[in-house]
């Protein structure tokens, strides 16, 4: 294995359908019109020398290196600057422009360092590249003039320095915080000599700087450096894999020495994130090697034992005999499986095969569950499938994008800078969220409508949109007639052209200024190709799956599905939500959203596996735990997911995991869940395996193996193996087989293999004979269900209600820093940012019950009480208050109630009645947490020591 | 009944007459047919034997569509 080096052509290379020719050093060459010099001289393989540009950036000219001659020119024209045109003759090398290369080499060098070999970028430096390029051997003015090499290092950020002493002033970090990441947080303060970069004069962890790495990987010296490169050296080989955070499903280089990761590289040939990143994926990798990671097998007979650590065989052999023994005390139906989105497509097809071929029912869950469930549901009953409509990249070619309960810069960052992007380049933008996220105000990006609805009222104010554009005449009529039921749209005209459904009439109980909506829905059905963006703001409802049903119609009404920058999309939470939800993961569908009463889908299956299936849908996680409780459900074997902690209303789930006779956690570490656990898989981590993640934009992208795993087997070789200790047959030696195996019954992932994906990079299903290159833009010339189907979407008030006992509404979500339960985040340095969950509050609020900013504040639902700390933040809008779930002894749900959407049971985590009060202590919950975190944690060392 | 059975078959009460709001802006009978289908295809053979229970019994916290799609469902 190699380190990968990617090609950097200075310039970015144009889109565009006009073709110039030019002929540079006497070859001609072929660009599309706007590509610079030096990327037409890039594509033949002529290397012009530079140091301000890079390929990800727009061309700025300052470092003059890159100077070329063009015959009938006069001077030397920097060739980053200078479109290349027509029949323009160009010489990148001759004696006077070596000349002039040496003279700025030589004004760089007489004020750097002179330090390479103990240089942490020696063998990864620009600067010591085109010295070598320009062939310098003298600098003429020599080293004791003014200079730099005093300036000091700023160590602030926990993952890399900014040694000044060693900056050209070049302006690539200062260019990638704006034109990549879009925060603008960097700046070159002073001029001339005394220019340097700097953090608008902070320390970048005290700065705006959200630690995304652009500037790091931009810069051309060692001014900017990760830790560990500097710790560690330069790495020998590297391996393209995908982050295992969010959604967004970024691809990296895991850069290693021998089998340890030393960087995480951005992979320019990444379809989801063409070489960007954020602070998680690019840096927070550390949990990966934590000194916690559980790499031992344990069992024990009760939860108030000690773990027991045991062989893989006495494991599987344990937890299996218990199984069987549930099902034979309790029938076939006791036992089931949640499958986890932060596993691969093919662990998860393996677990969810387990339980329909291996415990003979459907009771296999997803994480989805309690996140996009009503997606599927949604977006299936209006579309015909149960996933987002356009590739991220098309978001460069929308005129308008919804953002409606999402929070795209903390939860989806790098889509978020794709994003600004294009709102900086003029597409307009509609915010539907209770609070002011960054997009509705932030460095040169203000939406034009901020729709601050109250939680719980998100199909109200959708209706309205829709509302809107019936009554004043926008629908697109001749979309409508072509692509959907005319008869079911008549229908829903009629039914959303109700008085009820006005700005006006819902503006009583969203709060939101009728003018504004309608405004609002103007700009959306005229304003060009819009796009609607969404998160659990949306799904986590009692009518999540309506609001999805609301945005179905709202795009379709107006024509704005089907072509790229425009559609419908969920930023799913997890890396693999989609690719869970893909592989038939859910109780009553298997792979490919088919359900489970269906003849001739069970036949394929049956056919393969040679086992006859369960036709009816199995359980859900809610009906699992109220089983447990109440019924026969007493065996659950959980693959990496935390339900104890990322679950609503803790209390029910404990009490139902603690009702169950076996519980099998699978995961990295001794988690919440896993105190009421009887066996323990160690887990894999993304870098101990292969496999596939599919993304938001269903690009099924590679995971590859980069370490052996710490317990000695992959998450799917566990699975296995407790298969076999069911006896139950099934035998992969790779997950390659297993994709097959998934591609021969799926016909969306028909053409999906590991050999296409090599070739490919990766591929967005469906894939299959109709669509081999796969599908980056769905429902182009028809909907997957043919017609669209308008829905009739009536909005009802939750359940929940506030009054003068519970008077505030709680809504809860994530952060940049930090990732949903916190598990791999809070083992890294990203909790410098956020060591703690709060309670957002507004000053007003605040100030009625005398809560002061930092203050401890307990904060009271009906389902539970926990203590947080108070922030008031004018974010809030009066009557309603914020926290994150990102550690478990903040107990955040311990405070959501069970109320859940009414077709999925997605629970409703954003709308929770509560009152908050100053305190002095800590709730009764946080601190049995704190003692059972302990005492339902302890490991028997010493009897291990002694087996051995 | 034990108190387990009847807050088992409370929730179940609780999501049916859920799904009856969801599909009420419906034509009655296409509505029924809304909720039946539903419920059919989202929930397991228990939890319509428990719910059919309650039904047998009367179904008096049901809503009316989804008494009427439980019983279709019968």
């Amino acid at each position: 294995m190699a380190l990968i080096k990617e090609i950097d052509t200075g310039t970015p290379i144009r889109l565009a359908d006009r073709i110039v020719t030019l002929v540079i050093d006497g070859e001609r060459v072929s660009v599309p019109a706007g590509t610079s010099v030096m990327a037409a001289a890039m594509t033949m393989g002529t290397k012009i020398p530079k140091l301000c540009a890079t390929d990800s950036l727009e061309a700025f000219g300052s470092c003059r290196l890159c100077l070329v001659e063009i015959e009938g020119r006069r001077g030397t024209p920097a060739s980053c600057t200078t479109p290349a045109e027509d029949g323009m003759i160009v010489h990148t090398q001759n004696e006077r422009l070596a000349k002039l290369r040496r003279g700025v080499m030589e004004l760089y060098i007489s004020d750097h360092p002179l330090d390479c070999l103990t240089c942490p970028a020696n063998g990864d430096c620009e600067l010591q590249d085109m010295a070598g390029a320009v062939g310098l051997r003298d600098v003429r003015y020599g080293y004791k003039g003014a200079n730099h090499l005093d300036a000091g290092k700023d160590e602030s950020n926990p993952y890399f320095t900014f040694d000044e002493s060693k900056c050209i002033v070049c302006s690539r970090c200062v260019r990638a915080c704006e034109e990549t990441q879009g925060t603008f947080a960097l700046t070159i303060q002073g001029r001339g000599f005394n220019s340097k970069v700097s953090p608008g004069g902070l320390d970048f962890l005290s700065s705006e700087c959200v630690s995304c790495g652009a500037c790091v990987q931009a810069c051309p010296t060692a001014t900017l450096s990760e830790k560990t490169i500097i710790e560690h050296g330069q790495p020998d080989h590297s391996v393209v894999t995908t982050c295992a955070y969010c959604g967004v499903g970024c691809s990296f280089k895991a850069e290693m020495q021998g089998e340890r990761v030393v960087n995480m590289e951005p992979y320019k040939a990444g379809g989801a994130n063409e070489g960007h990143s954020c602070v998680k994926g690019r840096f927070a990798w550390g949990y990966a090697t934590a000194k916690d990671r559980i790499t031992k097998p344990m069992i024990r007979a009760k939860i108030t034992d000690p773990w027991r650590e045991v062989s893989w065989d006495e494991a599987f052999a344990y937890a299996a005999s218990e199984f069987k023994r549930i099902q034979s005390t309790h029938g076939r139906e006791g036992v089931g499986a949640i499958t986890s989105s932060r596993c691969t497509n093919e662990e998860v097809f393996v677990i969810q095969k387990l339980v329909r071929m291996g415990f003979g029912n459907n009771n296999v869950d997803t994480c989805a569950r309690v996140c996009h469930s009503p997606t599927g549901y949604g977006l299936s009953k209006t579309f015909g499938t149960s996933a987002g409509t356009q590739d991220f990249k098309s978001v460069e070619e929308s005129d308008v994008i919804l953002v409606i309960g999402a929070n795209p810069t903390d939860a989806h960052p790098v889509f978020a800078s794709r994003m600004k992007k294009r709102l900086r380049q003029g597409a307009r933008l509609i915010v539907v969220d209770p609070r002011k996220i960054d997009l509705v105000k932030s460095a040169h990006v203000r939406a034009d409508y901020h729709l601050p609805l109250m939680p719980g009222t998100n199909v109200a104010i959708v209706n309205a949109l829709s509302h809107v554009i019936v009554t004043e005449g926008l629908a697109k009529e001749d979309y409508i007639r072509e692509r959907c039921d005319w008869d079911d749209f008549q229908v829903w005209a009629r039914f959303i052209a109700e008085e009820k459904h006005s700005p006006e009439a819902v503006e009583q109980f969203t709060g939101v200024p009728a003018a504004d909506v309608r405004a609002a829905a103007r700009l959306y059905a005229t304003g060009g190709k819009a796009a609607i963006y969404y998160g659990l703001g949306v799904t986590e409802h009692s009518q999540g799956s309506t609001t999805v049903m609301a945005m179905a119609n709202l795009a379709m009404v107006t024509g704005n599905i089907g072509q790229r920058g425009m559609g419908v999309n969920p930023l799913r939470g997890q890396n693999n939500v989609q690719g869970a939800c893909d592989m038939g993961s859910f109780p009553h569908e298997f792979s490919g959203y088919r359900h489970v009463s269906d003849d001739s889908t069970r036949d394929t299956f049956e056919s393969l596996w040679g086992v006859a299936l369960d036709k009816t849908p199995g359980m859900r996680i809610p009906n699992m735990l109220d089983e447990a409780q109440f019924g026969s459900f007493k065996g659950l074997y959980v693959q990496g997911e935390d339900i104890a902690q990322s679950d609503p209303d803790t209390h029910h789930v404990t009490a139902g995991l603690a009702a169950m006779e076996c519980v099998i956690v699978q995961d990295l570490f001794l988690n919440e869940t896993a105190k009421y656990a009887h066996v323990f898989f160690p887990g894999a981590s993304f870098l101990e395996k292969d496999g596939t993640f599919t993304n938001a934009e269903r690009r099924i992208n590679r995971v590859r193996k980069v370490m052996t795993p710490m317990a000695g087997l992959a998450d799917w070789e566990a699975t296995l193996g407790f298969a076999r200790a069911l006896g139950v047959d099934m035998h992969y030696a790779h997950p390659s087989e297993i994709m097959d195996e998934i591609a021969a019954l799926t016909p969306t992932f028909r053409n999906v293999s590991y050999k296409k994906l090599d070739e490919m990079g990766s591929v967005q299903w469906p894939c299959n004979d109709a669509a081999p290159e796969g599908t980056p833009i769905m429902h182009v010339d028809r909907f997957v269900r043919g017609k669209g189907k308008f829905m009739l979407t009536e909005f009802t008030p939750t359940d929940e209600r506030t009054g003068p006992r519970f008077p505030l509404l709680l809504t809860t979500g994530r952060i940049l820093s930090q990732y949903n339960v916190g598990a791999q985040t809070r083992r890294t340095s990203n909790s410098v940012w956020h060591e703690e969950d709060v309670l957002e509050i507004h000053p007003f609020d605040a100030e009625s019950r005398g809560i002061r900013d930092g203050d401890l504040v307990a904060l009271a639902s009906r389902a539970g009480e926990v203590s947080l700390k108070a922030r008031i933040s004018e974010r809030m809008q009066p009557g309603v208050v914020y926290t994150t779930f990102h550690h478990p002894n903040s107990g955040a749900n311990v405070v959501t109630t069970d109320n859940s959407d009414w077709a999925t049971n997605c629970p409703e985590y954003k709308v929770t009645a509560v009152q908050a009060r100053r305190t002095n202590h800590w709730s009764d919950w946080q601190e049995q947490d704190r003692e059972t975190a302990i005492s339902m944690r302890r490991i028997a060392h010493e009897a291990a020591d002694a087996a051995e | 009944m034990t108190d387990s059975a009847t807050h088992a078959v409370d929730k179940l009460i609780r999501m049916a007459n859920q799904i009856a709001v969801a599909f009420a802006a419906q034509p009655r009978d296409e509505a029924i047919t809304g909720v039946a289908d539903h419920i059919k295809a989202f929930w397991t053979p228990k939890m319509r034997r428990d719910i059919g229970a309650h039904l047998a019994e009367g179904g008096q916290r049901l809503e009316p569509l989804a008494k009427a799609a439980l019983e279709r469902l019968q």
